[in-house]
């Protein structure tokens, strides 16, 4: 597939009612969304099995439509192989229960704050993410955790993380927002939107730098930038947009499309809602693909990151895709008219893999209650390290200020307040 | 090392100033007549001190005097003769050293590469380095303040160059989330070396946009350090230091002070970031200043030795964090301190430091802190209002009578 052209892959449904129907259908629409929203069951099961047996017509027509586009044209070959749909798989569900087991947690009282969840969109996270090597970098937005566990951040680290133990993958000082990994490139975790992509721009002008200047000629690193719809809107996603392109910088822009910026509806927003179109204004290929058909997402991000790796540049994707939960879980999710809800949930991206692997004879039923029973276990053993984890002591206050301490200055005695033996203890005062 | 600044007149150096109206530099030449009678102490880092009648070396520069000789330094000091050159030349030559020295370094900024920079800070060298090594950016102060952050994060040791201090108002997002705090959000897993530099403080009737005083807006910004150059000498040196260091740093030039000139050693020498400068030892009281105040404290200085005052004349250079060391040293020794700045009254560098002065000395002085700073005014277009709204010499004189009463 060429993005030479802006290619548009047209989404299910594209217009919204600008009003809300609020709803009378709350109580009906309660029982066929119920899973995506929080459950009252076992906390223990995998909600998306539950909504499987629920799940109406329309989330076949998405998975199926690919699988018979691809048939045409390639002899029956499946999109991917086992190997890879059950890596993907696996993906997706962890993404899916850790973010159920966040919401638990933060209802039990053990994280605070902002925190943003990501139920509805592990395709697009999953979809690209899976693609990357371990060089590659990431950036994201407060919407980071599902990002950093694609990455391959363990499921350990980022939820003591945000239970603020010392154990975390940024030692409990950046919380929800803030996700970084040096080892696995994931570069943040922003909570002011926009300001992630720059730095993603510069992460992919560090591949270039090496690449002409460092003379180091095999590298190749991407960068993916995930942000929303309301980012699209904010000036530093244009100046980036035109930088990326200019230079040919190896940078994919992802637009995670949900529709809403908290309650803010992408159409009462945005004066022209395509952003795919936002590329070719800047000189990219700029494509639209269904966000919550992951085989779909992948195909795209394939042709996008391997254009970033041989240098060809930027790509714009907008991903159409859902958050089945609230902005955050102090969101209490009134403005978002229920039905619609309920035709994303119908479409839950994880459903829809399942019934591809298994239809296509990829994998069994049970393989796949085996990954789900093996992330069961992954998420509950990171909630068990976190909570016996460390918080952090007094002495970690002061420590990562600054890379050189010297930069907190020569005290009145003439010595460095690093050197002073209370600072490590964190009462020095600086 | 002297301080020595070239008079007014001077074809040779000013005839490629962009900035500098010749004509107002009158400090300078009344300056370099009676400097003779005064020696001026410099604290090196590393504690070497380095003394020199200056008037000799007055004599070199003095446009209007007979070329002189290079007079003979006292004590065994320097070794070789060093080379004059031109603050922003010093810049340069300190930011091509460390290009040279590290593949890592780049610069970005608008007009950087092909133009040389607005203030000819970057003039040859992205001929030499090569359009990637010196990036001229678009006009997007915000998002390429970003990428320097995210090339830094990823290895590189960028220089951010804005164009006029005040642009970076618009990098504001960026500088205060992104460079100061993402050290700390990471948990130390990610490094900012960044130096963001630029021309700041009143011009000559540049307008009230182009004059502004960024330190104390980025002042409060925890993890990064800020740093004002004054002289070719120290100009070189803090550049230097600043790429070096694993630290952001912000490192504020002054529009005026492009132009100075001054001979500085041939060896490599970098100064220390967190360290004040002694420019004038004296006993009566301490004057701490930064940046282009320092000149006119000078000035002034002239004054008070003549009237009989002996002022002790500290350039901070270090505007975050302060140098207290050396800063409660003069203080212990004489009882008074004024502070002269170019910053606003309010929430400036000098309000900071009268608070930390008051913090920790407040046992040693014998008077109220005095600080002067620019008027709470957009600075005017108009030539008079302008000067009325930055500390001049009588001014300072007028406070340091009034000090030591």
């Amino acid at each position: 597939m060429s993005l030479s052209g802006a290619k548009i892959i047209q989404p299910l449904c594209i217009r919204y009612p600008d009003m809300p129907v609020i709803s009378d259908q709350a109580a009906n629409c309660n029982t066929t969304s119920t899973p995506f929203l929080g459950s009252t069951r076992t906390l223990r099961r995998i909600q998306s099995v539950s909504a499987a047996q629920r799940r109406p017509a329309s989330a076949i027509v998405a998975v199926a439509d690919v699988v018979k586009e691809k048939k045409l044209k390639s002899n029956k070959n499946h999109l991917l192989t086992k190997e890879e749909g059950l890596e993907v798989y696996e993906d997706m569900i962890l993404g899916r229960v850790f973010e159920d087991m966040c919401a638990q947690m933060y209802y039990r009282g053990k994280m605070f704050g902002f925190v943003h969840l990501y139920n509805g969109q592990e395709a697009v996270s999953s979809g690209f993410i899976k693609l990357l090597k371990k060089e590659d970098s990431v950036v994201s937005t407060y919407r980071d955790h599902v990002h950093a566990l694609s990455k391959g951040v363990p499921a350990r680290a980022v939820m003591s993380e945000l239970f603020g133990k010392t154990t975390g993958c940024c030692r409990g000082q950046g919380g929800s927002m803030h996700m970084f990994s040096a080892e696995h490139n994931v570069l943040g975790g922003f909570a002011f939107i926009g300001e992630g992509i720059p730095v993603a721009t510069g992460a992919a002008f560090t591949s270039k730098y090496k690449r002409e200047v460092l003379k180091e000629a095999d590298c190749d690193h991407v960068t993916l930038a995930f942000f929303g719809d309301g980012t699209a809107n904010n000036g530093q996603f244009f100046e980036c947009l035109n930088m990326a392109a200019l230079w040919k910088l190896p940078i994919v822009f992802v637009v995670e499309n949900n529709l809403w910026a908290i309650g803010m509806s992408h159409l009462r927003a945005t004066s022209d809602p395509e952003i795919w179109k936002k590329g070719p204004a800047f000189g990219m290929p700029g494509v639209h693909v269904d966000g919550m058909d992951v085989l779909k997402v992948r195909e795209v991000a394939q042709e996008a990151i391997g254009r970033a790796r041989r240098g060809e540049g930027p790509t714009l994707v907008e991903c159409e895709t859902y958050r089945f939960r609230g902005h955050s879980l102090a969101d209490p999710d009134e403005l978002r008219d229920p039905a619609e809800k309920a035709r994303y949930a119908a479409r839950d991206p994880i459903t829809a893999l399942k019934k591809y692997l298994i239809e296509s004879k990829l994998a069994s039923e049970a393989e796949l209650k085996a990954i789900e029973k093996k992330i069961d276990e992954v998420v509950e053993d990171a909630v068990e390290f976190a909570n016996e984890s460390p918080v952090p002591s007094r002495s970690q206050l002061l420590e990562n200020v600054f890379a050189d301490p010297k930069g907190f200055g020569i005290g009145p005695d003439g010595r460095y307040r690093c050197e002073d033996p209370k600072f490590t203890q964190g009462t020095a005062q600086v | 090392m002297a301080s020595i600044f070239q008079g007014v007149g001077a074809a040779t150096s000013l005839s490629s100033s962009t900035s500098i109206d010749t004509k107002k530099f009158h400090f300078c030449s009344r300056r370099s007549r009676s400097e003779r009678k005064a020696s001026f102490v410099v604290v090196r880092s590393g504690g070497a001190k380095v003394e020199n009648r200056i008037g000799g070396r007055a004599e070199q520069l003095v446009t209007n005097a007979v070329a002189a000789k290079a007079d003979t330094p006292t004590a065994a000091t320097v070794s070789k003769p060093g080379h004059e050159l031109l603050l922003f030349e010093a810049l340069r030559e300190g930011l091509e050293e460390e290009m040279e020295r590290d593949a890592r370094v780049c610069v970005m900024g608008e007009d950087v590469g092909h133009y040389g920079g607005s203030y000819k800070v970057t003039r040859g060298l992205a001929e030499k380095y090569g359009d990637l090594r010196v990036l001229d950016t678009p006009i997007a102060e915000n998002s390429f303040t970003g990428m320097g952050i995210g090339a830094a994060m990823m290895g590189l040791r960028p220089i951010i160059e804005g164009m006029n201090m005040g642009f970076l108002l618009l990098a504001f997002n960026q500088i205060s989330n992104n460079c100061g705090m993402l050290h700390y959000t990471s948990g130390g897993q990610f490094k900012i070396p960044v130096v963001i530099r630029g021309p700041g403080g009143v011009g000559r009737q540049l307008g009230a946009e182009h004059s502004q005083r960024l330190e104390s807006y980025f002042q409060s910004i925890p993890g990064i350090q800020m740093v004002a150059c004054s002289t070719p000498y120290n100009a070189k040196g803090l550049m230097k230091a600043a790429i070096r260091s694993d630290n952001p740093v912000i490192l504020f030039e002054h529009v005026l002070l492009y132009n100075l000139k001054e001979r500085i050693p041939d060896e490599e020498y970098v100064l220390n970031l967190e360290e004040a400068e002694m420019v004038r030892p004296g006993e009566h009281v301490t004057i701490l200043t930064y940046s282009r105040m320092r000149y006119h404290v000078m000035q002034a200085a002239k004054t008070l030795v003549n009237k009989g005052y002996d002022p002790e004349v500290i350039d901070i250079r270090s505007l975050k964090p302060f140098d207290l060391y050396t800063i409660g040293n003069s203080i212990k020794k004489t009882h008074r301190v004024l502070i002269v700045e170019e910053c606003m009254r309010t929430g400036g560098i000098g309000a900071s430091l009268t608070a930390a002065i008051t913090e920790n000395f407040h046992d040693y002085l014998d008077a109220p802190i005095v600080c002067l700073s620019s008027q709470d005014v957009p600075t005017p277009y108009a030539g008079t209002l302008e000067e009325w709204t930055v500390v001049q010499p009588p001014q300072i004189v007028a406070a340091v009578e009034q000090l030591c009463r």
